[in-house]
């Protein structure tokens, strides 16, 4: 009979895909190596990738009209970042604006995150964490142009309708980045929280503590990695903002907004100037690691 | 407003311009030219794919009645892609990868662009239309070298001095009042946010101050060009914005949160259209910096022959009648003017066919250290002016 002597395809298959689990399930590295190639290729060659020629092209240097890149390592862009004054200026400006930000943004996502985790009735915890995260579901660069047309001054809506405001500069780019970065605050601080047993609040208050003893000796050292896992997210953002800037700064600068200047007529020295930020943030990174943050993010 | 529908199609004509671009790469109609200038139109290559200001190759995609590109690919059967540029620099940048048949350069590109071999000489007796331009525009330092020409002139503007007329009072002629430290407008003074803004600076030093011998704003030697820094550091002190991109000027002028500064024509149309604020311009009595493009042939070009005919099909009358109303600038094709039907003050409002007018302006053009005016060869090359406008901004 030909069934016997010449199985449906469907069968040999099945028999391919059982031999093969076979295969796999006697050698976990090849299953492991089949699993991981994908993201590995992804996170070395596009992101450690990137990383790399972004170092490498900041020690390269523009030939002497301007025309072109010399492809020899040397030192002349980070000499002249540290020669002249004004990179100093604009570098610690920005920074000075990541922790603002970041101060800001933690004074406002403790109150919000503690309401809808502590005191919000459960139903209406999934719906405020939704309204929290619905602004991202904006495009970024509209938020910055609303805020554009409200924030101006004089004629801006907030001027028109309070009767002041701050104009462009760099207060108005601290709050808009502020705005902006909010919901990535409010999300870690809400989740560590959530983990807060409520049995440790009564607790504190059973002993005695009032509201605010409890927040400072109770909530906040808990709280501690949530905390800094958000500051993670609005320091590193702020850190490389150059539209807001561009948008509502005036006739400031930041680290971006140099780097973006300088990408099409002297890409080397943007390298390097970029390779500050990036260096602001692991030296950030290595300070919390000790606060255990990081496996909270 | 016509500026924001071009600022929202941006992303969708990068998008479209990428995969148009992967589109050609794949196809097999290249052909590559060897970087001299061609010596007769051959038969189009049925692809062209060029980097454009905004507003210069308008396919439909901004405004769907707006659509000069359609009708060029019907004649010639060459299909374009357009990729926007929205800086000198970032079409500079573009063009270095050799990946575009041509662009739509100002002045401060220009130069930098023939002095790195990115662009060809252009074969002038290719281009009919070449014959009708205004002879102003033509073997100007930005758009020739060498005794060659490397582009055919597509419009021109000069950046004036626009003012509140309700607020600065009584009416400017001069560009001292935005120079001026002590300025009643302090916070309220805005300036073009590009290193090509220190020859604004230059030109007005020019006759401020005669001692400097300041004959050419692009072409400084160092005492002059450090003059022209210190004038502008001054200046960041009552500066209220820099402005890149001309509807955030717009909007800070319509809103009042800028009332002095220099600007283009367009932005003065503009204001002056939604009735928000009292405008005017003035061509100072210093004269003005201004910009005048050039439509220009890529050293790598695939597609040379519709390249040229691109070149002529943008500087013909009926075009250039589109485009220079579309963008509000300065036909370089005065027999465009004749064309312009919905408003016939329309060469007159931009000053088109005035040489007197136009002599005035000093057009941008990429500084060199090998000077443009011929002075020699101890001039500040762009990419200090590119340094010393950052530490301008502070």
């Amino acid at each position: 009979m030909t069934a016997v002597t010449n199985p449906p395809a469907a069968a040999r298959a099945g028999g391919f895909r059982r031999r093969l689990s076979r295969f796999l399930d006697a050698r976990p590295r090849v299953r492991l190596a089949a699993l991981l190639t994908g993201p590995a290729v992804w996170l070395v060659v596009l992101y450690v990738g990137s990383l790399i020629a972004l170092f490498l092209t900041s020690f390269y240097q523009l030939n002497e009209d301007g025309t072109g890149i010399i492809k020899k390592l040397g030192l002349t862009n980070y000499h002249e970042l540290i020669d002249k004054s004004v990179y100093r200026t604009v570098a610690l400006r920005t920074i000075k604006v990541a922790v603002a930000v970041t101060l800001i943004d933690i004074v406002l996502a403790l109150p919000i995150a503690f309401f809808i985790a502590k005191l919000a009735k459960p139903k209406a915890r999934a719906l405020l964490i939704t309204m929290v995260l619905v602004p991202l579901w904006g495009s970024y660069l509209v938020k910055a142009f609303a805020w554009r047309a409200l924030i101006g001054s004089p004629g801006g809506v907030i001027d028109k309708t309070v009767g002041a405001s701050p104009g462009y500069g760099m207060p108005a780019v601290v709050i808009v980045l502020s705005y902006l970065w909010l919901p990535y605050m409010i999300v870690p601080i809400y989740a560590g929280l959530d983990r807060l047993p409520d049995s440790l609040l009564e607790a504190s208050n059973d002993l005695g503590a009032g509201f605010w003893t409890t927040f400072r000796s109770v909530v906040v050292p808990m709280l501690l990695p949530a905390i800094v896992a958000g500051s993670v997210f609005t320091f590193s953002l702020s850190l490389g903002d150059y539209i807001a800037v561009q948008l509502v700064g005036g006739s400031t600068q930041m680290i971006g907004t140099v780097v973006y200047d300088n990408f099409a007529s002297n890409l080397p020295f943007a390298a390097a100037f970029a390779t500050v930020p990036v260096l602001v943030m692991v030296l950030y990174l290595l300070g919390i690691r000790r606060t255990g943050a990081l496996e909270n993010l | 407003m016509r500026n924001t529908h071009i600022r929202r199609a941006r992303s969708v004509v990068v998008f479209g311009t990428a995969l148009a671009l992967f589109a050609t790469a794949c196809g097999s109609d290249s052909k590559s030219s060897s970087g001299g200038e061609l010596k007769a139109i051959g038969k189009g290559e049925g692809a062209l794919s060029i980097v454009a200001w905004a507003g210069y190759a308008e396919d439909g995609t901004t405004d769907p009645k707006v659509n000069w590109v359609k009708p060029f690919e019907d004649q010639t059967g060459c299909k374009v892609s357009v990729k926007i540029g929205n800086t000198s620099d970032e079409m500079y940048q573009l063009m270095s990868t050799g990946a575009y048949d041509g662009v739509s350069a100002s002045g401060d590109s220009s130069v930098r662009m023939i002095d790195a071999g990115l662009v060809s000489p252009v074969n002038t007796s290719l281009v009919a239309n070449y014959a009708d331009i205004s002879s102003f525009l033509k073997d100007q330092v930005y758009n020739s070298s060498g005794g060659k020409n490397y582009g055919i002139p597509h419009g021109w503007g000069a950046n004036y001095l626009m003012y509140n007329t309700d607020v600065v009072k009584p009416a400017p002629d001069s560009w001292s009042v935005v120079f001026d430290k002590n300025s009643p407008y302090k916070g309220k003074v805005t300036a073009y946010d590009a290193p090509i803004y220190i020859a604004d600076a230059a030109l007005y030093l020019k006759t401020a101050k005669p001692e400097l011998k300041i004959s050419d704003p692009y072409s400084l030697t160092q005492p002059q060009f450090d003059a022209a820094v210190a004038l502008l550091k001054d200046q960041h002190s009552i500066i209220g914005e820099y402005w890149a991109n001309y509807s955030t000027t717009q909007q800070a002028f319509e809103q009042g949160s800028t009332v002095l500064g220099t600007t283009w024509q367009i932005i003065a149309n503009l204001v002056s259209g939604a009735k928000k604020a009292p405008v005017a311009t003035v061509l100072p009595k210093e004269g003005s910096t201004g910009w005048s493009d050039t439509w220009m042939v890529s050293s790598k070009a695939k597609h040379p022959n519709c390249m040229y005919m691109w070149m002529n099909y943008e500087t013909s009358p009926a075009v250039q009648a589109q485009v220079a109303e579309w963008f509000g600038e300065a036909p370089a094709n005065t027999k465009a003017c004749a064309l312009i039907t919905d408003d016939t003050t329309f060469c007159d409002t931009f000053k088109a066919t005035d040489s007197a007018f136009a002599s005035a302006i000093k057009f941008w053009a990429t500084p060199r250290k090998k000077c443009l005016d011929g002075s020699g060869d101890n001039c500040v090359p762009f990419s200090d002016w590119i340094k010393a406008w950052t530490e301008i901004k502070g």
